[in-house]
């Protein structure tokens, strides 16, 4: 293939080693950028990095071809030492058209690799992206990036000149060809790619050949083109010993759940209406009809909750997902099994509002509406997960957490863990915490809000039981005998038994793990996604002698028992999140602390440079 | 509680007090409710179905208050969700014998688009819908039902709304199985009840009901002796479409699809439209019928038996692909697909 190169091959180009590396494909939606990110990151994976993954597309299925709006990216960072972000600049950016360079080039370090496909930078595509003049004819461009200009469409289009294959059907195989050079460019390996070109085209071996060649032309232009004069190699990470696989949030939370089918022997109904970014858990459910889960595509948000309630008064384990708009539908139904007292599972995959606002990127914004956004006093247990493959304990812990206290448990995730991967280290299913489903059957002294003395939860019958004949319902009822009751003793009783049941969901919180010194300066708190942003940040801080600690809450109601004590062993506490300020509202009212919130609201995750930055202004301005 | 029981294993003989729970029944005095519940309670026992076996779930309003007061398994939920509820329960316990008590109200204009899902998935679940033509736990505004310019709390001068026909809407769904009785008639309200009960899919009941507070009269055509000599018609599988006086017959006849009433005495026999409740055509013209210029039809519109319930095919598909590829591990699931090893 190298015939398609003007160039000669002499020695091997020297290769440098780097501790990590950030590099970001951009193109257009049709451009396949998420595909060639994903195999990218599976190529680092097998070679022994960390990595952690953004994907970044538009909310249209296919935007106008050339604008900027239709740009979709895939960026990760991957590393010989721990990762915990997908980074903030970017190291190398492939850009496959105006519009692409145009969104993503400010995020380039200055020095960066620019790796653009020339071709693409016609009038057409410059006017969409409004660009008045070529800007890869601008000398400023070479001189503040390594700029390499590939024609990628004329390559690929060399590579298969012989193939039986239409203009557009090659023109498609380009983002191989990218991928191929920047496999080159990182040395990273292969084998995966071809695995996966393979299985994907399985139906179409003319498909499996011109996507391999493209990969290995792109692959041989890096090895022999002059314009590379060296490359990289990224040692692999130092990580715990055994057996790892990519993971994303969403599917890590769809298998959380058969695995508590599973471990419980109660099968998982599933009721959900598609909404992005929720929906793969739908599909990835779907997928697995051996296990124990029905999964039910419900008419509306209301449905899809409602019949996860029918479902759990059935004695199966009653799930519901959305993301917020549709978490706000499901409000009245949430607030039904709480005052039911029935296991519900409902997952929250945040993304920027309110409204529709932005269905694709992400968020943290609903940690209010988690906690309060019912009417009335309407607890529910709230665990947020902190990177991708923590989804799949969340999961089952929320169930553990449901069937135990027969509440309702909102999984808080959002956009960013939905669809981002890690590397995951596979569990030994059978090490995770047993979950004791005890259904009742003993009809002696039975009574529907009959009441565990440890956990106050009231017992679990299936209906088909001879003798515990009952009814519950959304009235105010009796405690103990379930009977309608508007006695006003009584309505105040069940309101603080209902919250007592959340509260002593905190006595099998596990002691929090402080990332850092026991006391200081600078503890910085937070939850969900920004888990990786935050210990980036601080361990950054740390590894400059300052006194600062972390520590990140998978627990946000009822909230960590040690966590007050902790909070005062720092002069300031910091809060990042993505939202306007909600947890440090939560945390202020609730320890009297003066926590000092930083918030983003931009619909991407928070840069853990900002972070770091933040935490030196908390730091100075305390001399 | 516990019922005169037979062989083991058997169902056991019921009485209609075996299904009438210890809770005070707290709808108005002369209200519709009371004969339905009595109906229902007296057909449980013809069921042959264990009563921990049987589930009422309801929405919210009058008739929602139902479940309380059956000594079954019950679920009194939230406004117009008991068929999204009672679809997630046969999800989960298909073996179950489920019945949706809901009302015009609650089943046709907070819940239309789940009563309208429920009836199109053919849901194995009898569906009672008791209707007043009013809101009444709300205290007497117009439903969904209500004629057009009905005077309410909160239409003063009439309301401006055209009603929905409950039984033309099911039929529109697809619903497996229609029909339509009335409160005053006990011994109707019974054998339609047996017959919904035993349809295998999503059966609907429209029960025309009386709501003496805020619609008093609300069927009076049916009420008064006189005009329901006149307009009721009983429908009949395989019979003609005849009503009227004894000595003043009168019956249907075809014009293409529009009907046309007759004097029996008028025309041949074999003119006349014969009911057929496997024909879901004949049975959305039959349901627009309405007096004083057609009769009021009572009974089944439609019957289709046979036909595959939601929660089958489900099934079929899961034991398809345990039978194919025996049943999930989620050991071997997580070790599925790429992995690579460290160490």
């Amino acid at each position: 293939m190298s015939e398609s190169v003007a160039a000669t091959r002499t020695a091997p180009k020297p290769r440098r080693t780097l501790t990590r590396a950030v590099i970001r494909f951009a193109g257009d939606s049709g451009d396949g950028m998420q595909v060639t990110g994903e195999q990218f990151t599976t190529e680092a994976a097998w070679a022994g990095n960390d990595i952690s993954t953004l994907p970044n597309f538009p909310a249209e299925i296919r935007a106008p071809a050339g604008t900027l709006f239709g740009v979709s990216s895939f960026q990760l960072q991957f590393g010989s030492q721990r990762v915990y972000t997908p980074g903030d600049q970017l190291d190398a950016l492939v850009v496959m058209n105006p519009a692409a360079l145009k969104v993503h080039l400010r995020d380039l370090k200055t020095g960066g690799i620019l790796i653009v496909n020339p071709t693409a930078f016609d009038k057409r595509n410059l006017d969409k992206a409004g660009y008045a003049g070529n800007p890869l004819e601008d000398a400023a461009l070479g001189e503040k990036y390594r700029l390499h200009m590939v024609d990628m469409e004329g390559l690929t289009k060399k590579a298969l000149e012989d193939m039986p294959l239409n203009a557009k059907e090659k023109d498609r195989c380009k983002n191989f060809f990218a991928l191929g050079l920047v496999s080159w460019v990182y040395t990273r390996p292969l084998e995966p790619t071809l695995d996966a070109i393979k299985k994907r085209f399985a139906k179409r071996p003319d498909f499996v050949e011109a996507n391999i060649r493209a990969l290995k032309a792109g692959h041989a232009f890096g090895e022999t083109a002059e314009m590379f004069a060296e490359h990289y190699g990224v040692e692999p990470a130092e990580m715990a010993p055994g057996i790892y696989r990519s993971m994303t949030g969403n599917r890590a939370l769809a298998w959380g759940l058969l695995a508590a089918a599973e471990r419980t022997q109660v099968p998982v109904v599933f009721g959900a209406y598609p909404i992005t970014p929720a929906s793969d858990i739908l599909h990835e459910l779907a997928l697995h009809k051996r296990f124990r889960i029905r999964t039910f595509q419900a008419e509306d948000e209301i449905a899809a909750v409602t019949a996860a309630i029918g479902a759990s008064f059935g004695g199966c384990i009653g799930v519901t997902a959305s993301s917020g708009p549709g978490i706000a539908l499901k409000a009245e139904g949430i607030g039904l099994a709480v005052t039911a007292e029935l296991p519900l599972v409902i997952f929250d995959i945040q993304r920027g509002g309110p409204s529709t606002g932005l269905p694709t990127k992400t968020e943290q914004a609903d940690l209010m509406q988690a906690l309060y956004g019912r009417n009335s006093e309407s607890p529910v247990v709230v665990i947020a997960p902190a990177t991708p493959g923590d989804c799949f304990y969340i999961a089952y812990e929320a169930v553990r957490i449901a069937i135990k206290y027969m509440v309702p448990v909102m999984v808080l995730s959002d956009g960013y863990l939905a669809n981002g991967s890690e590397p995951w280290l596979i569990p030994d299913v059978k090490t995770l915490p047993d979950i004791t489903v005890g259904f009742r059957t003993e009809t002696e002294g039975f009574f529907p809000y009959l009441r565990d003395p440890a956990t106050l939860a009231r017992p679990w019958v299936r209906p088909g039981t001879p003798g515990l004949e009952h009814r519950i319902g959304g009235i105010e009822k009796q405690d103990v005998t379930g009977n309608i009751s508007y006695d006003p003793e009584n309505h105040d009783h069940m309101v603080r038994t209902r919250a007592e049941k959340v509260r002593r969901v905190g006595q099998e919180i596990p002691p929090l793990s402080i990332n850092g010194p026991a006391t200081g300066e600078v503890l910085v708190v937070g939850w969900g996604g920004t888990y990786g942003a935050i210990t980036a940040a601080v361990e950054e801080a740390q590894g400059e002698g300052k006194a600062v600690a972390s520590v990140h809450l998978r627990y946000l109601n009822p909230l960590p028992p040690d966590l007050g004590h902790i909070l005062r062993q720092y002069r300031r506490v910091l809060v990042p999140e993505i939202n306007s300020g909600q947890l440090v509202r939560v945390l202020r009212a609730e320890y009297l602390v003066d926590a000092v919130g930083f918030n983003r609201v931009r619909g991407l995750p928070l840069a853990s440079q900002e972070i770091y930055e933040a935490i030196n202004q908390m730091l100075e301005a305390k001399r | 509680m516990s019922p005169a029981t037979g062989a083991p294993g058997a169902t056991p003989k019921y009485t209609k007090k075996d299904f009438e729970s210890d809770q005070d029944v707290r709808w108005c005095p002369g209200c519709g409710d009371y004969a339905i519940l009595s109906a229902v309670q007296k057909t449980m026992p013809d069921l042959g179905i264990p009563r921990e076996d049987i589930v009422f779930i309801s929405g919210i309003g009058c008739s929602s208050r139902f479940p309380y007061y059956m000594n079954t398994y019950g679920f009194h939920t939230i406004h117009g969700r008991a068929p999204a509820i009672a679809t997630g329960l046969k999800l989960a316990r298909p073996e179950l014998k489920v019945f949706v008590i809901t009302g015009d109200g609650d089943g046709l204009s907070i819940g239309g688009n789940h009563l309208l899902h429920v009836l199109r998935r053919n849901v194995d679940v009898t569906i009672l819908l008791f209707n007043n033509r009013i809101y009444g736990l709300t205290k007497g505004q117009y439903s969904p039902t209500s004629e057009l310019g009905k005077v309410t709390k909160s239409t003063p001068v009439g309301s401006a709304d055209r009603p929905v026909s409950p039984c033309s809407f099911a039929l529109a769904t697809g619903a497996t199985f229609v029909a339509r009785t009335l409160d005053r008639n006990i011994a109707h309200m019974e054998e339609t009840l047996k017959r919904a009960a035993a349809h295998k899919g999503a059966a609907f009941i429209e029960i025309l009901q009386n709501c003496n507070v805020y619609n008093d009269m609300a069927w009076g055509t049916l009420y008064d002796r006189e005009s329901k000599v006149l307009h009721e018609l009983r429908l009949q599988h395989g019979k003609p479409l005849v009503w009227g006086p004894v000595d003043d017959r009168r019956g249907l006849v075809l014009e293409g699809v529009k009907p046309k009433v007759v004097k029996v005495a008028d025309v041949p026999e074999s003119q006349l439209w014969v009911h057929d409740e496997t024909d879901a055509g004949a049975a959305a013209v039959l349901a627009q019928l309405w007096a004083p210029d057609y009769p009021i039809p009572l009974g089944v519109f439609t019957n289709r038996t046979g036909e595959t319930t939601y929660e089958e095919i489900l099934i079929q598909q899961e034991q398809k692909v345990i039978s194919e590829r025996g049943p999930g591990d989620i050991g071997k699931l997580l070790m599925s697909g790429e992995t690579w090893k460290i160490g």
